[in-house]
C-alpha cells in the first residue's frame, strides 16, 4: 500500500514538473520565440511554407552554430489557422513562456498586438505586412516591419511600371486598376496609389473583391470594359489564385498584370498553367534554392532527418521569405548581444538589437543570402528599414526576377506614414519619444 | 463598351456561373430529398474529388479519363462508405444528429485531404482552351461552359430519375416517410446509401469543374458555402429549384458586383445572395419550388 502510494506522489510529481522542465531551458538558457502558424484552414497552403521556412531556419541556426552565440532558439509552434483570435489566444498562452519577439504572420493579428506589446516587452516583427504606420520607431518603439511596408510597396509599383512605360511622367493620361482583397490588408495600398495617381497624372481604377475571391467574373468584366495599361493586385488565398486565371483567360497581357508580394508565389499561379507565363509579383527578396543557406539547410537540417518541408520545397517563395524573416529575428538578436552579451537577452534588449540592426553586404554573404536580399539599416526614427523592392516574373515554370532593386518614392511615402503614426499612436494615446536621447 | 453590352456580360457570366453553382447544389439536394439529411460536407466532398483528380493527373501521370473515372469510383464507394459507416446508425435519430454528423465530416474531409496528398495547390488542367468564346456581345470562358453543360445535364438526368423511374419514385417515398416506404417493402437502407452515391458522382464532377477553376487545394471546400443561398432560394428538395436558385445566385452576383460594388467599395456581391435567403426565407421559408413540410435547422 505505501508502496503505491509513494509511487502516485511520485507520478503526481512527474506530471506536475513535466511541463516546468520542458519550460525551463527557454527561460534558462536560450531564447523562447512563439511561432503563430496556419498550417490548417483555408490559407493553409500559404501558412505552411511560411511555417516550414521558419522551422528550418532556427533549426539551422541550433544545428550548425549550436544557436545564436551559443544561446539556443527555442520556439513552439501555435495554430492560428489565420485567424485573428486564434492568433491572440496563441500569443497570450506562449506568453508565459517569456517570449522576446513574435512574427504574427496576419495583418489582423498584428494588429491586435500592438497594443499589448509595450506592456510585455516583446518586440513585434511584421516583416512587409501589418500597420504601415508603425514604421514611425519615434511613436512605435517595439513594432518592427522592415524591410519595406505596403506603402512603399505601392510606390515602388508605380515606379516600375513608369519605367517600363519610359519614365514616370510618362504615366500620364494611362489607366492603372488596383484589384484589392476587400479587407483593411487589400485596401491598405489605396492612399498611397491614390496620392500617386494625382502626383502623375494616371487614372487609378479600384476595384474590390470580397472574400473568399473564388468567383470574380464581374471584376474583371469591369476590367475588361475600363481596359487598363497595368493592373496591380493585392490579393491574399483562393482570390490570387483565380485572378491570375482570369486575367489569363480575359487575354490581358500577363506581363502588365503585377501581383503585390502576397501575390506572387507558385500556388498563385499553378491553376492557370500556360496562361500564367509572363504574370509578375512585387518581391523583397529572390527565389529558388540557389543560395549557400539553402545548401547549409538541406546539409544540417534535412540530412538530419530535421526538416519541416519536403526537400523540393526548400527555396519557394513563401519558404525564402521566411527564412528571411527569422534570419533577419536571428540577427537582430545578434545585434542586442553585441551590447547585453552572450546570453539569454529579455524582450527590452533584443529590441534595442531591432533598432540598431546594420546587415552588411558582407554580412549577408557570410550567412550564404548575397544576393538573396539587400543590406538592410533600421534606425530608431525608421523601424521600415532602407529596404528596396524587385520584380518576379513567371515564366512557366519558376519565378526569376526581372528587375533592378527599385527604390520606393521615399518622399511620398515618408510624410504619408508620419503623418498616419501621429494618428495611430493618438488612438492608443501614445507619446513620442526622442531618438536623439537613445543614441 | 456600351452599358447594355456591359450588362449583358454580367447577365451571361451569371447565368454559366450560377449554373455551376446549381451543380454544387444538386448533389445536397439529392441526399435531402432522399433522405431528409442536411449535407454540410457537400464542399469537402467537392474538394476530396477535386484532389483525387489532380493527384491521379500530376502525381501518377493517368490520363484524364481514367482520372475522371477513378475518381467518380472511389466517389461513389466513399458515398455508399459512409452511409454505411456513419449514417445508417443514425437512422430514426433526430435530424440534428444528423448535421452535427456532416459538420464533424466536413472538418475530418478538410484535413484529410492536405495530410494525404499535401497542401499546396494542385492544376487540375482539362483539354479546353482558356481563350474566351467572344459570341456578339458575349465573352464566353469555355471552362464556364463547360461546367453550365454538365450541370444541365445532370439535373435533366436526375429530374428524369426522380419522376420517371422506379427507384427515383422509391426514393421520394423514402424521403416523404420512411416508415411508410418500409412498410411498402421499400429497402429503406439500401435508398439512402443509393442517394449518397449518386451524391459523390455530382461532387466528382463538381470538383472536375471547379477543381479547373480554382486548382485543387483546401479552398476548394469553399464552393460550399454558395449551396446555401441556392437551395434555400431554390427549395431544398428541388431539382429544378436547384437550377433557379443556382442562376437567381449567379445573376444577382454579378449584377451587384458590376454596379453597386463601384459605388460602395465593394462586399455587395456575397452579400446580396444572402440577403434574397433571407427575404425568401420570410415570405417563402420552403423555397420557390420546395415542399411545404420542412424543418429548419
Amino acid at each position: 500500500m505505501r508502496v503505491k502510494v509513494l509511487l502516485s506522489v511520485l507520478l503526481a510529481l512527474a506530471v506536475a514538473a513535466g511541463p516546468l522542465a520542458a519550460v525551463a531551458p527557454a527561460q534558462d538558457k536560450s531564447i523562447f520565440i512563439p511561432l503563430l502558424v496556419y498550417r490548417t484552414g483555408p490559407y493553409a497552403p500559404s501558412g505552411i511554407p511560411i511555417a516550414n521556412g521558419a522551422s528550418d531556419y532556427f533549426n539551422l541556426v541550433n544545428e550548425r552554430d549550436g544557436g545564436v552565440n551559443g544561446v539556443k532558439i527555442a520556439y513552439e509552434e501555435c495554430e492560428t489557422q489565420y485567424d485573428t483570435k486564434q492568433g491572440v489566444e496563441c500569443y497570450e498562452r506562449l506568453k508565459s513562456r517569456s517570449p522576446v519577439l513574435v512574427n504574427p504572420y496576419s495583418t489582423g493579428i498584428t494588429y491586435q498586438l500592438i497594443p499589448k506589446a509595450p506592456g510585455d516587452k516583446v518586440v513585434i516583427h511584421s516583416m512587409g505586412y501589418g500597420m504601415t504606420a508603425s514604421a514611425d520607431g519615434r511613436w512605435f518603439p517595439w513594432v518592427f516591419n522592415f524591410p519595406m511596408t505596403y506603402w512603399s510597396q505601392a510606390s515602388a509599383f508605380v515606379k516600375y511600371v513608369g519605367q517600363q512605360e519610359g519614365g514616370v511622367e510618362k504615366l500620364k493620361g494611362k489607366k492603372i486598376a488596383h484589384i484589392y482583397h476587400n479587407s483593411p490588408y487589400g485596401r491598405e495600398a489605396n492612399p498611397t496609389l491614390e496620392e500617386l495617381a494625382r502626383k502623375y497624372g494616371f487614372e487609378l481604377t479600384l476595384l474590390a473583391v470580397d472574400h473568399p475571391g473564388q468567383e470574380q467574373g464581374a471584376t474583371w468584366l469591369q476590367v475588361r470594359r475600363i481596359n487598363p495599361n497595368w493592373i496591380f493586385i493585392s490579393g491574399w488565398g483562393v482570390m490570387n489564385q483565380v485572378a491570375v486565371k482570369e486575367a489569363a483567360s480575359k487575354g490581358f497581357p500577363m506581363d502588365h498584370v503585377i501581383g503585390n508580394w502576397w501575390t506572387g508565389t507558385e500556388a498563385d499561379v499553378v491553376p492557370a498553367a500556360d496562361g500564367a507565363k509572363g504574370y509578375k509579383s512585387m518581391t523583397f527578396h529572390a527565389p529558388g534554392a540557389n543560395f549557400k543557406v539553402h545548401q547549409d539547410i538541406l546539409k544540417h537540417v534535412y540530412d538530419k532527418g530535421k526538416g519541416a518541408a519536403r526537400r523540393e520545397a526548400v527555396g519557394e517563395v513563401l519558404y525564402n521569405r521566411m527564412a528571411i524573416n527569422t534570419m533577419l529575428n536571428v540577427e537582430a538578436i545578434r545585434t542586442a548581444m553585441t551590447k547585453y552579451g552572450n546570453k539569454p537577452l529579455t524582450g527590452e534588449q533584443v529590441r534595442w538589437g531591432f533598432e540598431n540592426l546594420n546587415l552588411t553586404e558582407k554580412r549577408l554573404e557570410e550567412l550564404g543570402m548575397k544576393g538573396m536580399m539587400r543590406p538592410l539599416r533600421v534606425t530608431c526614427e525608421n523601424h521600415e528599414g532602407n529596404g528596396l523592392a524587385l520584380v518576379q516574373q513567371w515564366d512557366g515554370k519558376k519565378w526569376t526576377i526581372v528587375s533592378d532593386w527599385i527604390e520606393p518614392i521615399r518622399e511620398v511615402v515618408r510624410p504619408k506614414l508620419e503623418a498616419a503614426a501621429v494618428e495611430e499612436a493618438k488612438k492608443l494615446s501614445y507619446t513620442m519619444r526622442d531618438c536623439a536621447k537613445e543614441k | 463598351m456600351v452599358d447594355w453590352q456591359f450588362f449583358a456580360l454580367l447577365l451571361s457570366n451569371g447565368v454559366l456561373i450560377g449554373l455551376m453553382y446549381s451543380l454544387i447544389a444538386l448533389g445536397f439536394v439529392l441526399v435531402y430529398k432522399a433522405t431528409d439529411a442536411i449535407n454540410f460536407a457537400q464542399g469537402e466532398f467537392v474538394m476530396i474529388a477535386g484532389f483525387l483528380v489532380a493527384v491521379a493527373l500530376g502525381a501518377y501521370g493517368a490520363p484524364l479519363w481514367l482520372a475522371v473515372a477513378l475518381a467518380l469510383a472511389v466517389m461513389i464507394a466513399f458515398g455508399f462508405g459512409l452511409e454505411r459507416v456513419m449514417l445508417r446508425p443514425l437512422i430514426g435519430r433526430p435530424i440534428v444528429a444528423v448535421i452535427m454528423a456532416t459538420i464533424g465530416l466536413a472538418a475530418i474531409l478538410r484535413g484529410f485531404g492536405p495530410l494525404m496528398w499535401g497542401a499546396e495547390t494542385k492544376p487540375l488542367p482539362l483539354p479546353i482552351p482558356d481563350e474566351p468564346i467572344v459570341w456578339g456581345p458575349f465573352f464566353i470562358p469555355p471552362i464556364q461552359l463547360l461546367g453550365a453543360g454538365v450541370s444541365l445535364l445532370f439535373l435533366a438526368i436526375f429530374g428524369w430519375f426522380f419522376l420517371r423511374s422506379r427507384q427515383g419514385i422509391a426514393m421520394r417515398a423514402v424521403a416523404d416517410s420512411q416508415q411508410v416506404a418500409m412498410a411498402m417493402g421499400v429497402n429503406v437502407e439500401r435508398y439512402f446509401a443509393l442517394a449518397w452515391a449518386m451524391t459523390g458522382i455530382v461532387s466528382a464532377l463538381g470538383g472536375l469543374i471547379w477543381g479547373n477553376l480554382l486548382g485543387v487545394d483546401v479552398h476548394l471546400a469553399l464552393v460550399g458555402f454558395k449551396v446555401f443561398p441556392v437551395v434555400i432560394l431554390g427549395g431544398l428538395d428541388s431539382i429544378p429549384g436547384a437550377i433557379i436558385g443556382g442562376l437567381i445566385v449567379g445573376i444577382v452576383e454579378n449584377v451587384a458586383a458590376g454596379y453597386i460594388d463601384p459605388w460602395v467599395g465593394g462586399g455587395t456581391k456575397d452579400f446580396a445572395p444572402y440577403v434574397l435567403m433571407i427575404l425568401a426565407l420570410m415570405i417563402r421559408p420552403y423555397g420557390i419550388f420546395g415542399k411545404q413540410i420542412i424543418e429548419r435547422v
